[in-house]
């Protein structure tokens, strides 16, 4: 660490400085006697500028900056599950411990140290290439750490560490490059937060992600590397979207970066998670999970940088062989730190005051999403999941806009169905999702059933009844023919029985594939056996008294997730009570010919 | 502390000083001068000039006829128990003609954020005596929770009552507790109402009033609700006492930090605030909440007047988003009558599904909640088609919904304004309302609920009507 210049000017979390020694763009500075965290985010001869990412009251002219020698970066290894960090990656917990019950500055923290169990999984001798598999360590009952070559290094192996215990800055291996340089390798290492971590090769996608919640994975899925925008309005249902996939979706680790929101939401999750059992392990949900916290009044640099921080350690997962899902809540806080920065900067705005650069950052964010080949030949995902808050809730305005460009499926949030409670409050008709061909396959084999056709049928019930809304309101639901009350009776029990779901319901909270599949069948079923009983001239009356909207509607709450054969049993009841109209109808229908 | 006895430039509200290369960024400033002393503090602190943000008013100020006192830290309030029941100017100053108390600390009135970490998840319920805050938009110690409103509705009405009703549940009765009034930007009467309303029900003594009233400078509300909450934190977090602020009226602080940043020429967002309004706005309803090893609470009830009634407007926009749900107040059940005219559809309660069930208030509670809300946004549409086709023409279903809209209006939703009632009271009337309907309309309830609640609830009113 040695002195690189002063500063001659401090303007909020953006400072200029005088050098005295060479020092990079993207550098990672500690400014000031205080030495606070910054990087450098220009230079122009001797004159560059910096961005902090603590409080900078009362730092002066004249006071010192630090060079450190490496970019701002992440350090990765194991350790990081379980951990809630602030944007630039400073455990919360070590924090409070040092520091109290708030944020003071100049904490400089890094992980707590640990001793890990290191098993080799190769040998001395052997070539390795970048992100080779040297070993591993049991980092959580739920994850394995494989500790790998980091992603610039080829050479041989000439020492690895054997079965046995290491502290994580112990060395594990030894490489000698090409040009015989000796590199030392360690449980932790850096990455620059800013640079995605380099693949092998992109896959396109082959299955979905899980999300447990019955309008996503049935509606407009998402698949284990897409990437999903989720903008709506506030109270709409965003973040509790985003903690119902972090605790439900299939995914093996989940980063969940709270960025830019509230204290409240992360305390939260902080409460909730430890104690919460994923559905298919049976272990706590903290286990696979990471948090990154920066919240709305924590400063606003740090905030910026806090979904890199995140996606970062989300490609260091996937680098080892896993599906990662990440939740960023809001990148539009995200949006508006780098408008608040570039204002600092005295940048010329764009639209609405953002910088010219806001698409790029966007699109750049949404591109780290994928299903890869790692650099050690696995398979690895990670998934992005970014909420949106538009101002006004005007889907317009140019975060929403880009974030629609960049993403391949958008779960719209809408404000009439959140004040009406039915939630989630994704929108029928203003969602999309472009990956149902991609996910169709693996539907089919796990249903045995035609599940496009199924969910297009759906599609259809809820299309015709909102053609017949507009209708309803003018001259009222009894004044129209049987057959369109029938289209509005099952429209109701769909969105009530199928998309509607409640986060906080024991067994509704999460819906397993199997159950999801049989519930829309049932309610498509019914959809077309009304509709024939009708042409056969049964009055509608009838058909519903045959009926127990509560029971039909209630299964999602009733029916738990390994036993979705219930829902089939309710349906031949269901079935047989009609059978009977039937039967009367034809009767009816014969005596009326004879 | 240095002083400067000159400035080179007045620009608005920003004084700059020519080679003095001495500021510390954010640092507090007074600047005497013939009008009297201003305060302001540090925007940019440069080797060869310092930039001074003004908060008072500069007109007649002359930069070669002033004196320039940089106080070498940011500014800071000193707090003390001993603050409840006095009355203190926007900038934290005694304003009762008292001597400030001692302090028992000097705090920068800027706070530091909370740390996630060290938070406690906030799960337990303020009652506060009002059938639309604790049956439909429960209030959980910690929340910030503010009330939406519009020129003439009774907002401070509302606040008020619930200031002086509000008391813990869960036999906690006797923990301290305190209010924190903030008044920015509102008329001496608003201001005397709440004080005698205080005074008349012997609160007074447990309060702490700010006021930057309607006549005081506009740039001091800046600071005045960062003054407050730093008092309130420290009751909370040092004294272990149950804080509520109520800040009022936030409309009023976004205008001063709008005309502001005006005054420096910045890049105006929508409707001309500047774009980091979520950001400073956030610096302040963040200052609430439960601290890991605490004992006490800081809950905040922000109240706010919409411009035009409009929702989307930045400054109710930008609020919902930081806050923890919101009251929104409606003109139309004002106008007909209902106090406290709540916006059901619009209301909600963010904290309020972990601070409620069985063992916090009652089983039925979240259940009977969630059907209130279903039923009453089924009653506005059937009063939508009764107005088009008639109420002769509904079916007998749809009429039973104008029954139970009526009857939850005015026997759940309205009550005095001296009227305290329990929780157990306002879920009993929630089950009178629904009543009203068929029991196979009440989906959201579960069965177990229908058999305990139902029925007699049914024959209760009969009988009443007997
Ligand atoms: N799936 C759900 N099940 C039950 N309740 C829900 C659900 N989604 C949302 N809610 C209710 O709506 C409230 C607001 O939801 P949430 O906090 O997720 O909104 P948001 O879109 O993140 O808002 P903001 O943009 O202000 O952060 C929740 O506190 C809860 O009461
Ligand atoms: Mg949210």
């Amino acid at each position: 660490m040695s002195l690189v210049g002063h500063l001659i000017q401090v303007t909020g979390p953006i400072a200029r400085m005088r050098t005295v020694a060479p020092v990079g763009v993207l550098e990672h500075v500690l400014v000031g006697h205080d030495r606070l965290a910054a990087e450098v985010i220009s230079i122009d001869h001797d004159r560059a500028t910096v961005q902090i990412y603590e409080e900078t009251v009362g730092l002066r002219p004249g006071e010192p900056v630090h060079g450190t020698g490496h970019p701002l970066s992440v350090v990765v290894g194991p350790g990081l599950i379980g951990q809630t960090f602030d944007g630039i990656q400073r455990p919360l917990e070590v924090v409070r411990e040092a520091q109290g019950i708030y944020l003071r500055r100049g904490a400089a923290a890094g992980l707590p140290p640990r001793r890990w169990r290191f098993t080799p999984a190769l040998a001395v001798g052997d070539v390795v290439g970048p992100g080779a598999v040297l070993g591993s360590v049991p980092e959580t009952p739920l994850v394995t750490n494989r500790v790998l070559v980091p992603p610039t290094l080829r050479g041989t192996l000439v020492r690895l560490a054997p079965e046995g215990d290491l502290d994580d800055t112990d060395e594990v291996a030894c490489v000698r490059d090409a040009a015989g340089a000796m590199h030392v390798i360690t449980l932790l290492q850096r990455w620059p937060v800013r640079r995605a971590r380099p693949f092998r090769e992109r896959l396109e996608p082959d299955r979905p992600l899980i999300t447990g919640q019955r309008v996503l994975d049935t509606f407009f899925p998402i698949v284990r590397g897409g990437s999903a925008a989720l903008p709506g309005p506030f109270g709409a249902g965003k973040t509790v979207l985003q903690h119902s996939l972090a605790k439900w979706s299939d995914a093996q680790v989940i980063v969940y970066v709270g960025c830019g929101e509230r204290g409240n939401e992360m305390a939260q999750v902080l409460e909730e998670f430890p104690a919460l059992v994923d559905p298919r392990s049976g272990r706590p949900l903290m286990e696979r999970t990471i948090l990154v916290a920066n919240t709305s009044n924590m400063p606003v640099a740090a905030r910026e940088a806090s979904v890199y921080t995140g996606i970062t350690m989300a490609e260091y997962y996937r680098d080892q062989g896993y599906h990662v899902a990440l939740m960023a809540d809001s990148t539009s806080r995200w949006a508006e730190a780098l408008r608040e920065i570039a204002g600092r900067l005295e940048e010329m705005p764009a639209e609405e005051g953002y910088p010219a650069y806001l698409p790029s950052r966007l699109a750049a964010f949404y591109e780290r999403a994928g299903r890869v080949t790692t650099l050690a030949g696995d398979e690895g995902s990670v998934s992005v999941i970014g909420a949106v808050s538009p101002p006004g809730g005007d889907f317009t305005e140019p975060v929403t806009q880009h974030t629609q460009r960049f993403t391949r499926a958008f779960w719209a949030l809408e404000r009439e169905l959140a004040s009406a409670r039915h939630y989630p409050a994704v929108s029928w008709k203003g969602s999309y999702s472009f990956y149902a061909d991609n996910v169709a396959a693996w539907w089919r084999a796990e249903s045995g059933l035609d599940w496009l056709a199924l969910r297009r049928r759906a599609a259809d019930v809820l299309e015709q009844d909102a053609r017949l809304e507009q209708m309803v309101r003018l001259v009222g639901a009894d004044a129209l023919p049987d057959r369109q009350r029938w289209v509005i009776d099952v429209a109701a029990l769909i969105k009530e029985g199928v998309l509607r779901q409640n986060a906080l319901h024991e067994i509704d909270a999460f819906c397993s594939p199997a159950k999801q599949v049989r519930l829309l069948s049932l309610f498509v079923e019914l959809h077309d056996e009304g509709a024939s009983l009708l042409e056969l001239g049964v009055p509608l009356m009838q058909i519903r008294e045959r009926l127990d909207r509560g029971r039909l509607t209630r299964l999602k709450e009733s029916v738990a997730n390994d036993a979705p054969e219930l829902i089939d049993e309710v349906w031949h009841e269901t079935r047989r009570e009609l059978a009977s109209l039937r039967r009367q109808a034809e009767e009816q229908a014969k005596g009326a010919a004879a | 502390m240095i002083d400067v006895d000159r400035a080179d430039r007045i620009d608005g509200p920003l004084l700059v000083i020519e080679g003095f290369g001495q500021a510390g960024y954010g640092e507090l400033v007074e600047v005497h001068g013939p009008t009297g002393t201003h305060l302001g503090e540090v925007l940019s602190a440069g080797e060869d000039a310092a930039v001074v943000e003004l908060w008072g008013d500069t007109t007649g100020l002359r930069a070669r006829d002033l004196r320039v006192r940089f106080r070498g830290e940011a500014l800071r309030l000193g707090v003390s128990r001993e603050m409840l029941g006095r009355v203190f100017d926007g900038l934290g100053r005694p304003r009762d003609g008292l001597p400030a108390p001692v302090p028992e600390a000097r705090l920068d009135v800027h706070g530091a954020p909370l740390n996630p970490a060290a938070r406690d998840y906030p799960q337990d319920v303020i009652e506060t005596g009002i059938s639309a805050v604790d049956g439909l938009n429960t209030l959980v110690r910690g929340q910030k929770l503010p009330i939406f409103s519009g020129a003439g509705l009774p907002h401070d009405e509302l606040a008020s009552q619930i200031a002086l009703q509000a008391r813990l549940t869960g036999g906690n009765e006797d923990d301290a507790f305190a209010v924190v009034f903030v008044a920015l930007g509102i008329s001496h009467d608003t201001a005397a109402y709440f004080r005698e309303r205080f005074a008349a029900s012997g609160m007074l003594g447990r309060t702490a009033l700010f006021l930057n009233l309607a006549d005081d400078p506009p740039m001091e509300r800046i600071v005045t609700p960062r003054a407050a909450l730093t008092l309130a934190e420290h009751l909370a977090f040092e004294h272990g006492m149950h804080v509520l602020a109520l800040m009022t009226d936030m409309t009023n602080y976004a205008e001063a930090l709008r005309e502001l940043s005006a005054r420096k020429n910045e890049v105006p967002g929508r409707k001309g605030y500047p774009g980091y309004l979520y950001t400073d706005l956030a610096g302040l309803y963040e200052r609430c909440g439960r601290a890991r090893g605490r004992s006490g609470s800081l809950t905040q009830i922000p109240v706010l007047s919409m411009p035009g009634d409009d929702i989307t407007h930045p400054i109710p926009d930008l609020t919902g988003y930081i806050t923890e749900g919101q009251i929104v107040l409606s003109r139309a059940l004002h106008r007909a009558g209902v106090y406290p005219p709540v916006d059901v559809p619009l209301s909600l309660s963010r904290l309020m599904k972990d601070g409620i069930g069985e063992g916090r208030t009652r089983d039925d509670h979240a259940e009977v909640a969630a059907q209130l809300f279903a039923a009453y946004a089924r009653v506005r549409e059937v009063r939508n088609l009764a107005l088009i086709i008639g109420e002769s023409a509904l079916s007998p279903t749809d009429r039973t919904y104008l029954a139970f809209g009526t009857a939850f209006e005015h026997e759940v939703l309205a009550q005095g304004m001296d009227e305290t009632r329990t929780i157990e009271a306002t879920l009993d009337r929630a089950w009178g309302a629904l009543s009203r309907l068929p029991m196979d309309e009440l989906q959201r309830v579960s069965y177990a609920q229908l058999t305990k609640h139902y029925r007699d609830a049914r024959e209760e009113r009969t009988r009443g009507h007997a």
